[in-house]
């Protein structure tokens, strides 16, 4: 039920983001500190999940080596880095977890 | 003016935005498939988790949803973090509200609904075209708009439910949740455009490690909004 209530909610307000300048512009001036700061909110908020995801387990930092998702999440950034490609960097990354979890299994 | 050709119909105009948006499904596709695979994964049940790619119609907001409800996030901050999550579409809003302004309100309600970010690129570049063509300019490029838009949003919702689908049929240990993390590595990079986008991740990525400890699952939104900010100080000493 409660979970019905944010689907609502989080809906209502992406639209009224999609619709916010639509529907207002010539009625009101968007501050320019605004406009430069929605730039950085792509960037913030992907790395702030990726980092999240990957560095955080069961609620506290690991940043050893026994983390194998940091590995794997290693991997996948060099092939990032060097592909632009979405799909090989999702199939590096899991290939590469896949096999240290097959390697390092008991 | 006999030579010049007569302005494209709203029909044309329709199917050449669905064909035009056509190249971008696939990327979309296997997005909307991992989507739903994830929601049942964190436990949301099958209506639950089509409904949400009709009522929120955001990929990566829905992907982190399907991690907040994992971890069991109170409900204002899934809210509030799903809001940050989409904030960038406000981006899109300012940038083809010009091209709207003449539009009756049920057409501006229509494409801000199908405003997400496959959409803005395919919509969005076709503007940018005609603004560098000396041309006349179509009076039913809004035909264009929704043609691209609708069919992301169809193929958003077939993919849906072919992931919800499957998802059942997925075992846990295939640690496909993992792809979360891959699919946002890979996206990062082309928002790195300069140092200032460069600087608003890494302080990001530094709050959100730091922040783990924060009340209520705070820390995604504490991270954003550090990133930010980051990165209007990188870009303000610059300028």
């Amino acid at each position: 039920m409660i979970l019905l209530l944010v689907l609502a909610a989080a809906g209502l307000l992406t639209f009224l983001t999609r619709l916010s300048f639509v529907a207002l512009l010539g009625r009101v001036e968007v501050p320019a500190v605004l406009v430069r700061a929605l730039r950085f909110v792509p960037p913030a908020v992907l790395s702030a999940i990726v980092a999240n995801e990957v560095l955080v387990r069961d609620g506290a930092v690991d940043f050893t080596t026994g983390n194998l998702r940091l590995i794997a999440a290693a991997v996948a950034t060099a092939i990032a880095l060097f592909t632009r490609n979405v799909f090989l960097t999702i199939g590096a990354g899991m290939a590469a977890l896949w096999t240290l979890q097959a390697v390092l299994a008991p | 003016m006999s030579g010049a050709p007569p302005p494209p119909t709203p029909r044309r105009e329709l199917l050449e935005g669905c064909r035009d948006e056509l190249p971008l499904l696939l990327g979309v596709v296997p997005f909307g498939m991992i989507y739903g695979v994830l929601a049942l994964g964190a436990g949301l049940d099958r209506p639950t988790a089509q409904a949400m790619s009709s009522v929120v119609f955001a990929g990566s907001a829905q992907l982190v949803a399907t991690q907040l409800v994992r971890e069991g996030t109170p409900a204002l901050v899934l809210v509030l973090t799903l809001f940050v999550v989409n904030l960038r579409h406000a981006l899109y809003s300012a940038s083809v509200a010009p091209y709207v302004r003449h539009l009756p309100l049920r057409w501006k309600l229509a494409l801000a609904y199908l405003l997400t970010d496959e959409a803005y690129a395919v919509a969005g570049s076709r503007y940018a075209r005609d603004g560098a063509s000396a041309g006349p300019v179509s009076p039913h490029r809004h035909w264009y708009f929704l043609g691209a838009g609708f069919t992301l949003w169809l193929s958003w919702q077939l993919s849906t439910a072919a992931g919800v689908f499957l998802g059942a049929a997925i075992p846990a240990t295939w640690s496909l949740d993992f792809t979360l993390a891959l699919t946002f590595i890979a996206l990062v990079f082309p928002t790195l455009k300069d140092r200032a986008a460069g600087a608003a991740a890494l302080a990001a990525a530094a709050v959100a490690v730091l922040a783990v400890g924060l009340p209520f699952k705070l820390g995604l939104i504490v991270a954003a909004f550090g990133g930010i900010a980051a990165g209007l100080l990188v870009e303000g000493r610059r300028t």
